[in-house]
This record gives C-alpha cells, structure tokens and sequence, in this order.
C-alpha cells in the first residue's frame, strides 16, 4: 500500500529477455519463476508449444516465446527459464532467456507502440518503457496466449 | 443468485425427487406409516421454507397438498386419483421451481385447479364410495388402500407411532453430514494428487541412501498417503440408487398410460461409484427403463394369455466387479422379436440376407444398437422418439463402458452395462515411441503382439500399408511413429497394441510397452485439444507428463472409423450422386485364386451362364454369340480356367452397344457395402484391395479388360472428364464410366462427387459440397464439357476451380478450344494413371495457391 502511495500511478513489471529484446509483464499476472525441468514434448503441436511439464502438480504448458514471436532464437535452442502465468483455468509457462529484476514504472511514462514497431512485435504488444539504454517492451498476454486467432488468419 | 434461494432450490430439489419415489412406494403399500411419515414431513418442509422466503404460490400449493396428506394420514383410503393428483401438483411445484431458478422470482400463474381439486379430494367423506380398482391402472395398492380404509380407528394408531421413529432417525442424519460444494472435492482431489506426487519424489530419493534415518517416518507418511488419497476419492462417490430414484416415478406413469401393469425391483443401490460417471449414466439407465417398459412388457391380457403373472417386473441390479460396477436392467417381458430385426437390418442395409442368415441371436440382437433402428411398428411417446438405442451405446462408451444384452424370446430381456467406477483415474498402459512415453487406456486395449525378432509375427505390407496377420485375420497397423510424425527408425519391429474402438479393430505399432499404471487424467491444455490423438495428460509416478492417447483418434487418423462409415453410408443413401462415400452393391466372385474378386454390380450388365461348347476360339481369343454379335470373353488372370463342358459364368459389361465377358470361376454373392480402397495395387487389371464383409477383397478394375475386348473401346468417344483435387465432381453422361473412374479417382486419395451432366455439376457446385477440382468428359448431351466449362468460368464462385477435361481424341484444335475455355489440362480418356497425375498436379496448384 505504501508503494501505491508514493505515486499513485505506478505498476511493477517482472522483467526477462528473449532474444535479446526486453521485455516486461504486471506482476500481478505472473505467479511464480521457475527453471522448467523433464519437458515432454508433445507431437504434431505447432513450433510455439515447447512441451508439457509438471510443476508441483500443475501440469504446465510451455510457450516457445521466441517461436511464438517469430523472434531469433539461435542463441537458446531451450530457453532456460520460465515465466508462469494463470490464463482461464490453465497454467502457461513462458520461456525466456533471462530473468531481470522487477521494476516499478510510472504508467503516464508509457507509450504508444510507435508505428514502425516490427509487426511480429506489434501484435502482442501493449506498449513501451524507454528505460536508459534500451527500450521495454510490455507484453500482452492474452493476444501471446491466443494462438488460434493468428492461426486461423495465417 | 441469493445464497439462501441457492440453497432452497437446491435442497427443494432433493426431497421433491425422493417425494416422487416415497408417494410411488406409499401407493403400493399405504399400511406403511413411515414412509406417509417421510412425505409429510418433506412437504412440510417444503411448505416451511416456501413462507419464509415469501414464495406464496408456491406455499398455497404445497398447502393443500400437505392438507390431503394429512387426511391420508388420518385413515383416509389412499387412491390412485389422489396420489395422481399429488404427483402432478409435484410436477407443478418443480415446474415453478424451474422458473424461480431462472429468474429469480416467482412466476405468475394461477394453481387454483389443482388447488380446488385438491381440497376437494380432502373434503370427500372417507366412507363414500369408490371406483372400483380395476378402473384404474391397475395397480396393488388400490386395493390395499380400501382394505385399510375399513377398519379407521386401527389405522389411526400406526401413524402416529411410525412418525415418531421416522423423526428421530432423520434428526441423528442432519448431524452427520454436511453440505459440501463439487468444487471443494475436485480441489481436494488435486492437492492429495500432489501429495502423491511428492510422496513418490521422497521413496526414490530414499531408495538411493540405504541407511536413511527418513525411512520409517517417510513409510508411515506413505500409507497416510494412500488412505487419504483413498478417503478423497471416496467423497466424490454417490450410490447409483441417485441415478434411479426417479424411476418408480416414471415407471408408474408409464404404467397408467400404457394399460400395463409392472413393477420396478431395485437391487444394490447403494453400490457406490464416481459422481461424475453417476451423472453421465443417468440418462442411458432411464432411457433404458423406458424401453423395457414400453417395448418389453406386455399388456396385462397378453401375459395372461402366454400363462405369465398378471404384472411384468423391471429389476435394476448394480454390485462392483473389479474396478468397474456392473447394472442390469432386465425384463420378464417378450423379448427381442429376432426376426422384426432381422428383416429391418436388411431394409436399411445394416447387412445382406446371407450375412443375416449366418448370425447368431445375440449377433442379431445388437443390431438394435444402430443409428436410425427402431422395430417399433409405431412411434409411442414412450420411447421411440427418435432418442435409439445407438444413443445409448454411444453414451456409454464415451464414458468407457460397454452395454450388451441378452434376449429370449417370451422370457425377457436383459441389458448388461459395464463402466468404470471413475473416470478420474483409469488404467494404462505405458509405451514408448521414439524414446517419448505415451499412455494408452487399457480398455480399449485387447491383446499384445510381439512382431520381429524372428518371433511368430511379422509385420507386413502391402504396397505401404503395414498389416499383421493375426489369427488368419488381416490387421491394420499403424506407426504411432508415423501418426506422430517422430521421425524415422525401425518399421519392421515392435509391439503392436491391439486396440478396438467401436467394431472396428486395428493394432498401433509402438517400440516399447513399458508397465501398466493407474493413471489420473488431467484435462489437455486448451491450446493442444486440436490434437485429435490425444486425450489428455497425466502425471506419471515419477512425476514427468505424458500424454495420453485416444483410441477415437487413433482410429480417425486410420481413414476408416467404424462410426464414420456407418454415418457415410447413411448419407450416401440420402444422396445418391455422392458415388464414392455410399454404399455400393458388389458383386463378389471367384477367379483364379481363392481370394474373393469384386466389382461394383453397377457395372455389370448381366450375369449369364453360357454353354462351354458355344465358346470358339478365333485369332487366340474366346468368342461367344451373345444376343447376335460376337461378344469376347476376357480371363482376370491366366489361372482362370475356360471350362471344359458345363455352364460357364460370366459377367457382361455393355457400354454403346458393345460387349463384353469376363470368364469366372463362381459367383459368390452381391453385397451392400462401403467402396472404400485401403490398399491400391499396382497390378494391372486390380484397382486395389477393399474389405468387404470382413474379407480382403480385389477390387477389379473393369477398365483394364475393356480396351482389351475392343481396342478402340475407349476412342470411340471424345470424352473429357474435368477432375478437382482434394474433392473431385466427376462429370460424364455414361453411367459406365462414372463409374469405373469415380473409384479410381477414390483409390488415388480424392473425395469423388459423380454427375451424369453439365447442369448437374453446376447444381452440385452450388450445393454445400466443396469442390476442389471438376473432371468433365468433353462430349454429353446438352451441355457438353466445353459450355460446363464456360458456365463455370461466368461464375465468381466456381471460376477458379481448375477442370480437368477427358478427352478421346485429341486434336490441336480440341486443346485450342479447350485452353480458350479454360481448361487446365486434357487427359486421355483410357489413360488412367495419367488422369491420376493430372488430378495430383492440379490439386498442388491449389494447395500452393491457398
């Protein structure tokens, strides 16, 4: 509550990179960080879905994030780390790079995604943070996760 | 909604049910004080709650009903008027509560009919006189309620003793159980999977350190484990007697209206099983009583006649039996009329007479289980509406259980319904595939085969299809590897799991069966249940997932399942140019070798016998006068033999007034069956390799002996067949050729729509169907392929659809007006594979295009 005080507008982002772009996610949307271990793939799943794992009981699917966003994933043919998110009923983990600290920033200091924004960026973004050296990009969960409405106008 | 509404219309709910099942109980035995006891004290509660929530319809009502109970329980005779009324006023009260659940108010209306009948019962002087019971429908307790209405003041005492003992039992209840929501139980059920889990986490870690000092605590934490697991999974379990207490209410009503007289045992109610299969159950069983009732009963006069009780008996049973509870619904009614299904089988082409001939009763009698099969010779209310018995069946396999049944005729039926306990956790078995770990439910699972290895087995093939021959059967196999597209390896190899999904039996190829486990299935993740293979996902012992595979899936990617093709056929029949996808008469003979040999009847023109001596040879060739022309008799193979004497069969093949003969061994049979080419055959002179009434049959390609028996068989046509892709309208006025390539185009991977003319194909392009890719023979009647090609091109909708023409002759000037038309390609017309590439290389195009 006193955080909220500070400045009224303010919202925590966990923040992670793939493939070297930065990105951030509310914290409220994120449950938990995790090291995804024993991932079984499953077969004739498109190239966004890594696999199914179990996470103290849960059973997780893993989105390929870099696949997902048509991102450059040489560097990390698995993704080492994982960011677990609740979406209906389901529990998604999204795997990343890297895992950063959580930031506080001002909601009035985000923008609009500019217009030239790579279109495979674009379509999951919810807007930009320029933070001092490199830029931030927040993440729209809902639209990753949708994946039938890309495949369906693919 | 309001919790406290919540809560009324739910706990309503409960008692009104278990008043329907006591009043049906009462009227049959109106000296049982306690059983008025019950009723009166759930109306009374019902009536209670109604006032505090300000519900006043509902209140008057339940009023008046309790008023005439009260008189019952006073000594008034209990009648069967009265006891309808009351169950009627129930259905009213349910009715309203239907309303109130929706909107949350109580609907308007008037109940003053049932009110003022109702008073009106109570208001009777009990002494006055009455319709005699065999007025009515005929039920014991009429006269009982008479017998006891003479003595009143003995009458009076019993009531009053039986409520007190009915009372007090049912206080001691109220304190011993509780409300608890499903959600709660579900929530429960995957914390102690969790616990599981873990537990199993904790035993391999101290498997590893000998002397650990965790290993007592940790063997006491596992068997808390196990009993909790246990406990839990108890909680989700309800008696089947919920499932049928709604059937003496129904069973009842039925007898009223039916004339009949029958009574509904119930044994083993309170076998208990998994909520969830409770509810899905349900349905089937009620449906199931129904049709015993309705179909199986007699009327009171005809089981007199056959020297049977006056009252026919239902008997429900249900006891456990391994993991799974067994329910029998049985009737001493007349049984299956055997021979009513046997002659509607053959009407809807469910099989031929000489298949029928060889069944057995019970073979027979489960035919009563196919789509669109009710003997009823006319539709009652009761249960032939349109709801069959393959609605059953299928209900009950969904949830992994089997029904089956037994008749005698004049002694009754029995269904036999086996499901399992739960569907939570079922058993399976654990393969490998491409080093990844697969569950594959046991159920649907009937034998193991090791093939290679020098063993019994082999798999083999038959062009690129693996088979097994198992038991002088012919299996179809399939490569969970291929099916899962995980990569190459060892095809010659492996476990084959034999698994059955309806009536259709195929075995799945798999490198390794590891262990059976009793897994929990969790529900698939939203973003993988386009899997068709898969079901589900479970948590191993050892913690990793996996995914388990559904046999229904399985057998879809098979191309043939059992459902889709019962379901084809029934379409086919409804629209009789879809040539491919129906049904189709064969003519099945012998040839050569023992194997059956087949075409299409369609093609033959007739079968004739004709005398060994009229058979000449001329220039090689057997000739034979036929009908004043020199007709020519072909062999299918050289090891058909040319009789000596005797009659020899033959089958005529006829097309623009030419004939032909191709020399037979034996005619075996014509068969109603489904066309559908699993393997193609690269022999000439063999389309492919169908089953047909379970035997591995040659499909005999009737336009590989044509241009034998006149070379220009083919040429004296300008034919043009315009073939789409994916699904093909093949076009051509002779019915002949129609159908000698629509199974061609099948046997090549195409959906095949046949038309006899141009204006057909443009109708069938407008209709619903899609079609990829039109094959037209240039010269027709009418319209010929170059007009059908021009409509086409006029119309948005069908202008982009290639067409492939067949022609017989072609000429410069033939391609030139054909280009300017639009075709996309000419085949000739005898050139067959040729039209099979043509259709290939068009349906490509548009798979790039899209």
């Amino acid at each position: 509550m006193t955080a909220m005080n500070d400045n009224a507008n303010l919202t925590e982002y966990v923040t992670f990179t793939v493939a070297g772009q930065l990105f951030g996610l509310p914290i409220e949307r994120v449950q938990d960080v995790f090291k995804p271990t024993r991932m079984t793939r499953v077969p004739l799943a498109g190239p966004e879905i890594a696999g199914v794992l179990n996470l103290r009981g849960r059973i997780v699917t893993a989105i390929h994030l870099s696949n997902r966003l048509d991102l450059d994933a040489r560097a990390e043919p698995t993704p080492p780390m994982a960011i677990g998110i609740e979406f209906g009923a389901e529990s998604f983990g999204l795997l990343v790079d890297t895992v950063g600290e959580v930031l506080k920033l001002p909601d009035g200091e985000r923008e609009q995604n500019p217009i030239n924004l790579d279109r495979r960026l674009a379509r999951v973004c919810a807007g930009v943070f320029r933070l001092d050296g490199q830029l931030l990009v927040v993440l729209d969960v809902d639209r990753v996760l949708d994946l039938g409405a890309e495949a369906a106008a693919a | 909604m309001d919790e406290l509404l919540r809560d009324f219309l739910t706990e309503t709910g409960e008692n009104l049910d278990l008043v329907d099942a006591e009043l049906v109980r009462f009227e049959q035995d109106p000296n049982d004080g306690s059983i008025l006891g019950n009723i009166f004290r759930l109306v009374h509660t019902i009536k209670g709650t109604c006032g505090f929530l300000g519900l006043s319809r509902l209140e008057m009502l339940t009023h008046a009903a309790e008023t005439l109970m009260g008189k019952f329980r006073d000594g008034m005779p209990v009648t069967g008027e009265a006891v309808t009324l009351i169950l009627s006023t129930l259905d009213r009260i349910k009715a309203i509560l239907d309303e109130l659940a929706a909107t949350e108010r109580e609907p308007a209306g008037s109940d003053a009919d049932l009110i003022e009948q109702l008073a009106r019962l109570a208001r009777q002087d009990p002494a006055a006189p009455r319709l005699p019971p065999s007025d009515r429908s005929g039920l014991r307790r009429a006269d009982q309620g008479r017998g006891a209405s003479g003595s009143g003041a003995a009458q009076k005492t019993a009531p009053e003793g039986s409520e007190k003992a009915v009372t007090e039992p049912s206080e001691k209840l109220a304190g011993h159980s509780i409300r608890v929501s499903v959600d709660t139980l579900d929530r429960l059920m995957t914390t102690v999977s969790e616990l599981v889990l873990t537990r199993n986490q904790l035993l391999e870690i101290v498997r590893r350190h000998e002397d650990s000092d965790f290993k007592v605590p940790l063997q006491r934490l596992s068997n808390v484990t196990a009993e909790l697991q246990e406990g839990v999974m108890k909680t989700r379990m309800q008696p089947i007697g919920n499932a049928w207490q709604k059937l003496p209410r129904i069973v009842r009503d039925l007898c009223a209206e039916l004339g009949k007289e029958i009574e509904l045992e119930m044994h083993g109610a309170d076998t208990e099983l998994d909520r969830q299969v409770l509810e899905l159950v349900r349905d089937p069983l009620t449906h199931l009583v129904r049709n015993c009732a309705d179909h199986g009963i007699e009327s009171p006069a005809a089981r007199i006649a056959a020297g049977k009780l006056r009252s026919g008996t239902i008997r429900l049973s249900a006891c456990h039996q391994g993991g799974h509870i067994i329910i029998e619904i049985a009737d001493d009614g007349r049984g299956l009329d055997t021979a009513r299904i046997k002659a509607k089988a053959a009407e809807i082409g469910l099989a031929s007479e000489a298949d029928l001939a060889g069944k057995s009763d019970s073979e027979i009698c489960n035919f009563i289980f196919s789509p669109g099969f009710s003997t009823a010779a006319e539709i009652t209310s009761i249960s032939g509406r349109g709801v069959g018995m393959d609605v059953v069946r299928s209900n009950i396999e969904q949830i992994g259980g089997t029904v089956d049944l037994t008749s005698a005729a004049g002694a009754g039926t029995a269904f036999t319904i086996k499901i399992p306990l739960t569907l939570a956790i079922v058993s399976s078995l654990i393969v490998e595939v491409a080093g990844e770990r697969f569950a594959i439910p046991q159920l649907s699972v009937l034998e193991l085969v090791r093939a290679g290895g020098g063993g019994e087995h082999r798999i083999e093939r038959i062009k690129d299809t693996p088979v097994l021959r198992l038991r002088n059967k012919l299996l179809p196999l399939l490569h969970l590897k291929d099916v899962m597209r995980l990569g190459d390896g060892d095809r010659s190899s492996g476990f084959i799991v034999v698994i059955q999904v309806g009536n259709q039996v195929f075995g799945a190829v798999v490198d390794g069966v590891l262990h059976t486990e009793e897994i929990v299935i969790k529900p698939m993740s939203s973003k993988l249940r386009h899997i068709a293979v898969f079901s589900g996902t479970t948590i191993l012992g050892d913690g990793s997932v996996i995914m388990i595979v559904d046999p229904n899936g399985l057998a879809q990617s098979l191309g043939r399942a059992a459902q889709a093709a019962e379901a084809d056929a029934r379409e086919l029949k409804e629209s009789e140019h879809v040539a491919a996808e129906a049904t189709v008469s064969l003519l099945v003979f012998r040839a050569g070798s023992q194997r059956p040999k087949a075409v299409p009847l369609s093609l033959v023109t007739r079968l004739e016998e004709i005398d060994c001596r009229r058979i000449e040879i001329s220039d090689g060739r057997n000739l034979v006068q036929y009908r004043d022309q020199l007709m020519p008799l072909l062999r299918i193979d050289s090891g058909t033999g040319l009789r000596k004497e005797g009659a020899q069969p033959i089958l005529v093949f006829s097309d623009h007034g030419r004939s032909m003969g191709l020399l037979v061994d034996e005619i075996v049979d014509i068969v109603e069956d489904k066309l559908d080419i699993e393997v193609t055959s690269d022999h000439p002179g063999v389309l492919g390799y169908a089953v047909v009434k379970g035997n591995t049959t040659e499909i005999v390609d009737v336009g590989h002996f044509l241009p034998q028996a006149f070379a220009d068989w083919f040429r004296r046509r300008d034919g043009s067949t315009p073939g789409p892709a994916r699904t093909v309208l093949l076009v051509d006025d002779s019915p002949f050729f129609r159908d000698m390539l629509a199974p061609l185009i099948k046997a090549a991977g195409y959906q095949v729509v046949a038309v006899g003319s141009g204006s057909a194909a443009l109708a069938a392009m407008k209709s619903d169907h899609p079609i990829d890719l039109v094959v037209t023979d240039i010269e027709m009647p009418d319209m010929d392929g170059f007009a059908l090609a021009q409509a086409m091109r006029g119309a948005p909708d069908t202008a982009a659809i290639p067409i492939i023409a067949l022609a017989t002759m072609v000429s410069d000037e033939t391609i030139e007006r054909g280009r300017a038309v639009g075709f996309h390609d000419f085949v000739a017309k005898f050139d067959r594979p040729g039209l099979i590439a043509a259709i290939k290389e068009q349906s490509a195009d548009l798979t790039r295009a899209a």
